[in-house]
């Protein structure tokens, strides 16, 4: 059993190499910290929170960030906002797309249906960054994972707008920003209390809205999440029972010869 | 190999076996005499044939969902994590599984590297490991320009660039690497070609490297000959499998909690961030497992220089089973050696740690007297302490308890042969 402790701390070892790596990518400052209903063992996404995180998406950031990896249908899977199928088929019916071409070789609009993708604020990179002033409004789909510090991140960039400190000089449309990378991000503070209005009668804060969105991300880059926990569970505890038993079987056949194992 | 001819009990087998001898090899793998003294550390090979069949599989079926074309991977991958039933699961114990082949690849390494299990006659063996490990290094580092984002594309750049370092051809060699005038659509082609074909060449040096094994036999912890099958032996099936499955059950336990429970923390954020060759990312780092090399490379000042003292730091460990002169393998009875062993251990932890860190400054530093060290030991400490060096007494078998006196390999072995004898 030696040559486990021997192993458990090589693991350390390594594992806490990776996480020297993720400060070497250069937090400025230390990130807010949310206990996260999806970050633990058995994590899962707080439905509620879901459903109002996509409202804030819709309403406050779809205008200028597109979510190009997700469908309408989406929204009404398991695991994810858990929308009806006919609030989702609603919701797709908003958005108008291209289509065809038809019979007579015309392309042709038509309302959105659950089978496809989510329609982009913008039709390509180019003029989402003219609209923007020249800053691309990155595509929002794995944010999540696509920022060391993840959800917590996201979360901070979000309450980190604040007054630039004395002496630093911003040029017209950059805004300061605690938690940014070089602490200029060139998005004004997409936030306000009551920019949206929850019908679950949740008062929206910035922090509250701030939280609901960040959920919301969470599940757009894994929209799997709860699966994964479920499944990992049940996986270690089959492995965990199978090892026993390969142990004393182990035992047992090794007791024929006087050597230990 | 055992000495007795197999004959199998039933005709058909007989008559098949005459023809084409399976069945032989089949008793042959089955019966092998085994050092029964072997400890934990030698379980990794069977881990290590399990992480290459299981990266086989998994990048068999990603393929089948995968589009290598520089305007679609990044969307194509998105597709298996989303859309492809379990396809999370599959990208994610084959992104994984790279780093746990590689955690037990280094493991299987220093194993040999401490038990002396490179020496002779087991050379081969360990020259065909180092092509594997090559190989490997060449395989994991293509399948992560596959997914197409930042840390792909920079990386991909970064690496295929030291090619530019060769006098003279160096120009033409990246440019005929990338397939055009910079890393693109052509670049990622041909590597999803080549990380499609490599791994079946891996299997095919694994096959070798296993045969070659088999013609010695193991080494053991005491690191002496053994005569085979004798005492000191057990048959392979069940005794080592049965071992190597509780190890291996152990390992994939580990291997379970990475891909269930934190699956993206091996990777680089950068990562689930489309290429974009305008822009690049505030530092370029390898995935963990080339650490050490990269911070080899960048220790040194000239390009030209690192990218050879790079590949110098894998062909010294080719050419270690003639830089070693100690005729003793196991480091449990070379007290001095035993230190040394652990300060290269440290050493290359710490090159692993500062080649993740910014090539500035002290880690720049702490980088160039790692590498230093790391050739040192290799190219001065082995060969001269193996000439010096006062071992410990050798025991005369695996069963026999350590005699005292003799502290020569060979004069154990003809104690050994003398007691055969009586």
């Amino acid at each position: 059993m030696k040559i486990f402790l021997k192993l458990t701390f090589l693991f350390v070892i390594i594992s806490s190499l990776i996480s020297s790596r993720a400060i070497a990518a250069g937090e400025q400052q230390e990130l807010l910290k949310v206990d996260w209903s999806f970050k633990s063992f058995f994590g899962k996404f707080d439905r509620a929170s879901l459903q109002r995180g996509y409202q804030v998406y819709t309403e406050v950031c779809a205008s200028c960030h597109s979510l190009k990896h997700l469908s309408y249908r989406n929204l009404a899977e398991k695991g994810g906002p858990e929308f009806t199928e006919l609030e989702a088929k609603a919701i797709a019916s908003n958005f108008e797309v291209t289509d065809g071409p038809n019979s007579d070789g015309e392309m042709f609009e038509r309302p959105a249906k659950l089978s496809d993708k989510f329609v982009m604020p913008y039709a390509n990179v180019q003029e989402a960054i003219a609209a923007n002033g020249g800053a691309y409004p990155p595509d929002m789909s794995v944010l999540v994972k696509a920022r060391s510090g993840g959800a917590n991140y996201i979360y901070s960039v979000l309450m980190g707008y604040d007054e630039p400190p004395a002496g630093m000089e911003l040029d017209d449309g950059v805004y300061y920003n605690k938690y940014m990378y070089g602490n200029k991000i060139k998005m004004s503070s997409p936030l306000d209390d009551d920019i949206v209005e929850y019908s679950d009668g949740t008062k929206a804060t910035v922090d509250q809205m701030a939280k609901d969105v960040t959920t919301f991300l969470q599940w757009t880059a894994e929209p799997h999440l709860e699966t994964r926990h479920k499944l990992g569970f049940r996986v270690i505890i089959y492995l965990s029972v199978l090892t026993v038993l390969v142990y004393f079987s182990m035992k047992k056949i090794w007791s024929r010869i006087e050597t230990k194992v | 190999m055992s000495d007795h001819e197999y004959t199998p009990k039933s005709k058909v087998g007989k008559w098949f076996n005459d023809r084409l001898p399976l069945l032989t090899l089949a008793n042959h793998l089955t019966d092998y005499p085994t050092p029964k003294n072997l400890n934990y550390w030698w379980t990794f090979g069977g881990i290590l044939t399990f992480c290459l069949i299981t990266q086989i599989i998994t990048g068999i079926v990603l393929g089948m969902h995968y589009v290598a074309h520089a305007d679609l991977a990044f969307q194509s991958v998105e597709h298996i994590m989303r859309d492809v039933n379990y396809g999370w699961l599959i990208r994610y114990v084959h992104a994984n599984g790279a780093s746990m082949f590689f955690l037990a690849v280094y493991i299987h390494i220093f194993r040999s590297l401490y038990y002396g299990s490179y020496k002779s006659p087991r050379e081969v063996i360990w020259i065909i490991g180092m092509l594997i490990y090559f190989l490997m290094m060449a395989t994991a580092f293509m399948g992560y320009v596959l997914p197409w984002g930042q840390m792909s594309f920079w990386g991909a750049t970064v690496i295929t660039n030291l090619f530019s370092a060769i006098p003279l051809v160096g120009e033409s060699i990246t440019n005929w690497l990338w397939g055009g005038y910079s890393v693109d659509n052509p670049t990622l082609t041909r590597f999803f070609s080549l990380h499609y074909l490599f791994p079946f060449l891996i299997l095919g040096l694994v096959v070798l490297h296993i045969w070659a094994l088999h013609v010695p036999g193991n080494n053991n912890p005491i690191g002496i000959d053994i005569k085979k099958p004798s005492k000191d032996t057990v048959p392979f099936h069940p005794y080592i499998v049965i071992k190597d499955a509780f190890a291996l059950l152990i390992f994939l336990l580990i291997f379970a909690f990475f891909v269930f429970f934190s699956p993206n923390i091996l990777g680089h954020a950068d990562n689930y961030i489309e290429a974009n060759p305008l822009v690049t990312p505030a530092h370029i780092v390898p995935e963990w497992y080339l650490l050490p090399f990269y911070a080899i490379l960048r220790s040194v000042p000239d390009k030209l220089l690192g990218v050879i003292a790079m590949f110098a730091a894998i062909f010294v460990l080719v050419i270690l089973p003639w830089l070693d002169t100690s005729k003793v393998r196991s480091t449990v009875f070379r007290p001095i050696y035993k230190q040394f062993y652990w300060f290269l251990v440290a050493d290359v932890l710490i090159l692993g740690y500062v080649g993740a860190m910014p090539a500035e400054g002290l880690y720049l530093l702490i980088a160039r007297v790692a590498t230093a060290y790391y050739f040192a030991h290799f190219l001065i400490i082995l060969p001269f302490l193996g000439l010096k060096e006062k071992t410990t007494p050798l025991p005369l078998s695996i069963t026999e308890p350590v005699l005292g006196g003799s502290a020569d390999m060979a004069m154990a072995r003809n104690n050994s042969d003398f007691k055969e004898k009586l």
